[in-house]
């Protein structure tokens, strides 16, 4: 294996990691707050995808970034405010059959909606194309891809650590009790942190578009590998998923280059060895509210 | 249900919802309610086509392919007298297929199945219509094996086998002189094994090198890896056997890598060609294309669009050809009974309006129940060139050529393993 070729499996990696990053960011912040593990998250991301075709060709690709994820967390925030809301006081697995069946919903109306063939949805302009970076060329929009995720990251990072907002939503998925002996009152921050979680979806799904093909079962192998993701980060931790995201993203591109055959594998081995090393994962640490 | 009617004629909430439900299904699924008020019993046809999945746009296509064939035969009268009914079910996975062909045969009646697209669901649904002795007709599956060594006295197909395929695009390679350093990308099942296999044996019987293979699991989203191990083999040729939503995934990837390698395939979907767009390229074999330029086919494509808002694929026309190929079978042993109607497809020669549209004739062999007929090799056409979003190939070559045999690109009788078992 060549230098180049080797930093490309490295790129290629790391931008299937970035939007792994993404998804489990979500499905993270999610869990960490409400306690509940959204399995439609990768239907949320099929949806997100969908939801920038529909308004691309009156929009153009850089609105889509912002409309797309707006429409979704819009979604998200009315299915807590009317489904989720009503589970908290119940048995855990009860919100996970609630997002396990709305999978099902979700992905049989965008079939409904938009029909079962996949949608053409071609790189934008801007980006087609490679860059030549030396003896290596690469996509210009992968690298667009990992450029707006660590500006996603930075800015979730700022607001949950700098906004009124982001310190009530930290507090409360460590304490909701004291949050609310203080007098704040945690149901709209509920609702906005699921609006939020399935945004982030959205946006990893309007990212994919390009790339992968728009059709009405494309996030499920994403959905899949988030919750791999989060498992060996540690639930409900945020730089836990970053890193994990990343490793994941490595560990599929190289074994596909060494051991083909296993790569499909390749994480589910991992979440096994790390589950066995550090069964919180790699950062989760003691959380109270889920011991 | 029938206790509410009793006590109360007042419209309820609940049987509300349930009629408005009947009602829209009604709306969307007209075959399930037929308005005809039928003096006999109509004859019912079982199709299993996938709807999910990373094959599930094909099933789509099929359906609607089926209809229109269900359509046309009904308009001028039914077979026999009788109303023809399709009932269709999602063949999803090899397993849910065997349970789905369970329900067709012994709760719905069926006279026959067709239909099936994915080789592993073909494979399993054949062995268990065998058992009970039903007709099948395979519309979509492309392995050899449900041909060869796993082919059986009950299972037809209209599809071609990749032998067929292969030969057809082979042609074209061997004549273009795009024989040499070859790089294989397959999808990981029955389908793309087999597909590899048969391409193998094209390259090294024509002299050339393979450079590098890799098997993808279905459902692959990112190819980035593939493709750059692709390049660093350099290869002359990228010959893909992949299938469904991957194949849209891999040549979209493909051009967006600024990957300028020529590239081939086994086979090629057209359902999951259109989305790729503009960045299509590449040569392909396939079965069916809406421009071929027969008069039959011209006609029906344009019926197709007139009725469905969009052109037949490969898979449209696929199931077209197969339920027609069921009701000359009923017509032809005038009976509904399954032996019968095998006996009557065992060297038929598609005949009258429904000739399979390729302005020769094709028959099924009996030896193996494959029907003979001509692939055609397309090449991406450039955007510049298109009319319509829909106008993304273009036929260069029919192979064989008209006036050669249909057996020059089948699988050989020799080289078959095929054992009909008997009819009883």
């Amino acid at each position: 294996m060549t230098p180049a070729v080797f930093a490309e499996f490295v790129l290629n990696g790391l931008v299937l990691g970035a939007l792994y990053v993404l998804m489990a960011l979500g499905l993270s912040i999610i869990f960490g707050m409400i306690g509940i593990i959204n399995f439609a998250h990768g239907a949320l991301f099929t949806l997100g995808a969908y939801a920038a075709f529909q308004v691309k060709d009156a929009l153009g690709f850089p609105a889509t970034l912002v409309v797309s994820p707006l429409l979704v967390g819009v979604l998200g925030m009315l299915i807590e405010a009317t489904l989720l809301r009503r589970l908290y006081l119940q048995d855990p697995l009860q919100g996970l059959l609630l997002t396990f069946g709305l999978t099902m919903v979700l992905e049989q109306g965008i079939r409904m909606v938009w029909g079962r063939s996949p949608k053409p949805f071609d790189v934008p302009p801007a980006f087609a194309g490679a860059l030549s970076l030396g003896p290596l060329t690469y996509s210009k929009y992968r690298g667009f891809i990992l450029l707006a995720v660590v500006v996603l990251i930075v800015a979730l990072t700022l607001f949950l650590q700098k906004t009124p907002v982001g310190t009530i939503v930290r507090a409360g998925s460590r304490d909701p009790m004291m949050v609310r002996l203080l007098g704040v009152s945690l149901r709209p921050v509920l609702t906005f942190v699921f609006g939020l979680g399935t945004a982030f979806a959205a946006i990893a799904g309007v990212l994919s578009a390009p790339l992968a093909g728009v059709q009405p079962a494309m996030g499920v192998n994403v959905g899949t590998a988030a919750f791999v993701v989060v498992t060996i980060g540690g639930l409900g931790s945020f730089w836990g998923a970053v890193i994990s995201g990343l490793l994941v993203g490595q560990v599929v591109s190289l074994s596909i280059y060494f051991q083909p055959r296993a790569a499909e594998a390749s994480m589910y081995i991992l979440m096994a060895v790390i589950l066995l090393l550090r069964p919180r994962g790699l950062m989760g640490e003691r959380w109270e509210k889920f011991e | 249900m029938a206790q509410r009617r009793d006590v109360s004629t007042r419209l309820t909430r609940r049987t509300f919802l349930a009629l408005a439900t009947a009602g829209a299904a009604a709306e969307i699924h007209p075959l399930a309610f037929p308005a005809v008020v039928r003096a006999q019993e109509p004859i019912r046809i079982g199709q299993l086509i996938p709807f999910t999945g990373f094959l599930g746009a094909i099933g789509e296509y099929g359906k609607q392919g089926a209809t229109l064939a269900v359509e046309e035969l009904n308009e001028r009268g039914g077979v026999l007298g009788r109303k023809i009914e399709l009932i269709t079910e999602d063949e999803a996975n090899p397993g849910v297929a065997v349970q789905k062909a369970r329900k067709l045969i012994e709760k719905d009646r069926v006279v026959a199945i067709e239909g099936l697209v994915s080789s592993a669901s073909c494979l399993a649904v054949g062995d268990e219509v065998q058992r009970a002795k039903i007709l099948m007709i395979n519309a979509g599956a492309n392995s050899d094996e449900i041909r060869s060594k796993r082919c059986h006295r009950y299972v037809f197909a209209t599809e071609g086998c990749n032998t067929q395929y292969v030969s057809a695009i082979g042609n074209w390679l061997i004549r273009e002189r795009k024989i040499s350093r070859w790089y294989f990308l397959t999808s990981d099942y029955a389908f793309g094994h087999d597909l590899l296999r048969v391409a193998r044996n094209l390259l090294t019987a024509n002299k050339g090198t393979e450079v590098g293979s890799d098997l993808a699991p279905t459902g692959t989203t990112d190819f980035s890896q593939y493709i750059t191990k692709m390049k660093a083999a350099k290869p002359d040729l990228v010959f893909h056997n992949l299938a469904g939503a991957d194949v849209t995934n891999f040549l979209k990837q493909y051009a967006e890598a600024g990957m300028t390698l020529e590239v081939a395939g086994g086979v090629i979907d057209s359902a999951y060609a259109w989305p790729v767009g503009e960045s299509l390229r590449g040569h392909f074999p396939i079965i069916w294309w809406h421009e071929l330029a027969t008069p039959a086919s011209l006609a029906w494509a344009a019926r197709y669009i007139k009725r469905w808002g969009r052109p037949p694929d490969n898979q449209a026309y696929g199931d077209y050809v197969a339920v027609h190929a069921i009701a000359q079978a009923i017509e032809k042993a005038k009976s509904t009974d399954s032996a019968k109607l095998v006996q009557a497809l065992e060297g038929h020669t598609l005949t009258g309006t429904m000739d399979g549209l390729k302005g020769r004739p094709l028959t099924f062999r009996a030896w193996d129940h494959q029907l003979l007929q001509p692939m055609y090799v397309v090449a991406a056409r450039d955007k510049s060139k298109w009319r319509d979003k829909w106008d993304i190939f273009e036929i260069v070559s029919e192979v064989p050529p008209r006036g050669e045999s249909l057996e020059t690109i089948a699988i050989p009788k020799a080289e078959s393993q095929c054992q009909l078992e008997p009819l009883a």
